[in-house]
């Protein structure tokens, strides 16, 4: 895992102290709100319906235990004793004191972390596959990368005022768990014929209210060009940005005004001075980097047999164990989305759990997952029984990763100023009809996810059953949308009707996913019934 | 009714004007009528909460209920999480609220 060096350390530090001096102005009213509001957001420091909210940077969604002790100890002393996990992999904490928020980000530089560029017109948390350095299925660990792009584009002027946010998302795996083509810029590490790393390049994804999936602008960028292209990317959108129109200053916007030929030709032509100019950071600072993302010292001549006897125990390691690229190892996946749970909510008892799990049994290593739950990344086959106990034992043992009950839902109007609707009370609904094991096994693969507003914080858009919470005439009302992909298969979900009340749209889910039994061919996900089907047959279901 | 309501600074708690001062409770609130605008400027200026703003509300026999969702929910608490609310151990909110 990187460490901070000497600077990084300053500069986080520095960050807290002149934030500490900000807020002590506010409250001495030498700041007005207007003149406050854009620092707190800086700092991740929303107001939202009950209180302060602070969004704490999980970069590339990797943390080890000191972090995640230090996450628990922010949850019990500043906050009510729980947080939330974002899909940026970020931490959330709901009931933020103002006169507190410097003492929290202090408390966070002392274990390396900070709330810096986690809101506000910036680049912000950089996302990243979640089994990077540990699945099989990956050329190289894509996390030096995100690690170079975190620290060139934190604090950098030209970057500091952008027309709107921009978000990255990196992978190096053929299977995409990190969304790439729903970003602002999606990187993909690739290896070339001659051996040579280089990056795919997607530019202009996005969700929000215009849901666009970024096409390929380049497919073999060299990996140590990759600041310049980026830089080029971002300085075309800053250049042209629709900076008069807050519904059209994303990039995807550009891009997709532009066209992506007109757009990538304008990256290239800005590109070729930036690559004269050589401004890409030198190799030795990458090789810097990525010595912290050395694999960690896995054993050999491990066992890969593990024992199944408890049938509680192989349930569990059916679901939510994935391959590990060591042999003997294995990847284990914790579920935040227990039946009739809060998607993404984990109390500070259970971060301090998962962070002696990780501690003990995964080189001190955790991951936080887009999708909103948690990884123990590196876990001996062998230890899988002890760790699945412990979990367990923590309420923290569910068994559905990627099952209806996986549900993504974002805070909506339960906590966020901007919702229409709830999210989370739909989420416990359907959590709660499908709750059976054996029916959610028999549905699949299924991507439910929810979003209080147009937003799109739940990833709605790439739901294979999306939601979306508006408000008509003051009462919540929910549209439904199939045949959204977040994956490597990616596609954007489309509404199949008139909205529903909250009921309503649970029963809607249950007659689309009746039709959906019904209608498959022996096999087929959910998803894929749909693509050969249609949409048809299930309005019909639903709305007939 | 109109109403007006705002975070407190220092903590964000979600408070309402009662003629006087601020409250935690919604039942506290008091019509402000024409003049939510401008006590809200005042109390903004003041430094005592940010986030002012004059919302409709219903008079009721327990006190006033604001008129959207978001305002209940905003009186009241999260709804998925009954304990934190501001009346954890009343069993009849969740109707108050939807
Ligand atoms: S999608 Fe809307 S309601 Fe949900 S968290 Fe984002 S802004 Fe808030």
């Amino acid at each position: 895992m990187y460490r901070y060096d000497q600077y990084d350390q300053a500069i986080v530090d520095a960050r807290v102290e002149e934030f500490r001096d900000q807020t002590a102005r506010r409250i001495a009213g030498e700041l007005t709100e207007d003149q406050f509001k854009p620092l707190r957001l800086k700092n991740g420091l929303y107001l939202q319906l009950h209180a302060y909210m602070l969004r704490v940077a999980i970069p590339y969604g990797t943390l080890d235990s000191r972090q995640m002790r230090m996450l628990a100890e922010i949850a019990r002393k500043y906050d009510r004793g729980y947080g939330h996990f974002t899909t940026r992999q970020n931490i959330q904490y709901n009931w933020i004191k103002l006169e507190q928020a410097p003492d929290i980000l202090a408390d966070l530089a002392t274990v390396e972390m900070h709330a810096i560029q986690t809101s506000g017109e910036s680049v912000r948390n950089i996302s990243a596959d979640q089994y990077a350095g540990a699945t099989a299925d990956e050329i190289a660990d894509p996390r030096p990368w995100a690690e170079l792009l975190r620290q060139v584009t934190t604090f950098m002027p030209e970057f500091s005022y952008l027309p709107r946010k921009f978000k990255f998302a990196i992978t190096a795996a053929d299977s995409d768990r990190a969304a790439i083509r729903w970003h602002d810029c999606g990187l993909r590490l690739v290896r070339n014929e001659a051996g040579e790393d280089g990056f795919e390049v997607y530019a202009g994804g996005g969700m929000g209210r215009t849901p666009m999936i970024a096409p390929l602008i380049r497919s073999f960028l060299p990996a140590d060009q990759l600041f310049g292209y980026v830089q080029a990317i971002l300085r075309v959108w800053n250049r042209h940005a629709r900076r008069d129109n807050i519904h059209k200053q994303r990039m995807k916007i550009l891009v997709h005004e532009l066209g992506a030929e007109e757009f990538t030709r304008q990256v290239e032509e800005e590109f070729a001075g930036f690559e004269a100019r050589d401004v890409d950071p030198p190799r030795a600072e990458y090789d810097r980097i990525a010595a912290y993302f050395a694999p960690p010292p896995f054993e050999t001549g491990l066992p890969d047999e593990i024992d199944r006897s408890d049938p509680d125990f192989a349930l569990w390691l059916d679901r939510q164990v994935a391959p590990h690229k060591a042999p003997g190892y294995a990847i284990a996946n914790i579920s935040l989305k227990p039946v009739g749970g809060i998607p993404g909510d984990i109390s500070a008892e259970q971060m301090e759990v998962v962070a002696d799990l990780a501690e003990r049994y995964s080189f001190d290593e955790l991951r936080a997952t887009h999708a909103q739950n948690l990884v123990l990344p590196h876990v001996r086959k062998a230890d899988l029984y002890a760790v699945w106990q412990a979990l367990d034992a923590a309420g923290l043992a569910d068994v559905n990763l990627d099952l209806v009950s996986d549900i993504i839902a974002c805070p909506g109007l339960d906590y966020c100023s901007l919702a229409n609707a709830r999210s989370i009370p739909l989420a416990q609904k359907i959590s709660t009809r499908f709750a059976d094991i054996d029916r959610q096994r028999d549905l699949g693969e299924l991507k439910i996810k929810i979003s209080g507003c147009i937003n799109a914080c739940g990833h709605h858009h790439a739901g294979h059953i999306g939601i979306l919470g508006v408000d008509r005439k003051g009462t919540e009302n929910y549209q439904l949308l199939l045949g959204g992909s977040g994956a490597e298969d990616v596609s954007a979900a489309k509404i199949t009707g008139p909205g529903f009340d909250e009921d309503g749209v649970v029963d809607a889910i249950e007659k689309t996913l009746d039709a959906y039994v019904r209608l498959r061919d022996p096999g087929e996900r959910f998803l894929d019934t749909y693509r050969r089907i249609g949409v048809e047959p299930f309005k019909e279901a639903i709305y007939g | 009714m109109k109403l007006l309501l705002g975070n407190d600074l220092k903590t964000g708690a979600v408070v309402w004007w009662t003629g006087r001062d601020w409250s935690l409770h919604v039942e506290d609130a008091m019509d402000v009528g024409e003049h939510g605008e401008t006590i809200a400027r005042a109390e903004e200026a003041a430094c005592r909460v940010a986030g002012a703003a004059v919302i409709d509300a219903e008079p009721g026999e327990a006190g006033p209920r604001p008129a959207h969702i978001k305002d209940r929910i905003r009186a009241l608490g999260p709804t998925v999480r009954p304990d934190l609310t501001l009346k954890p151990a009343d069993p009849s909110v969740g109707s108050w609220v939807i």
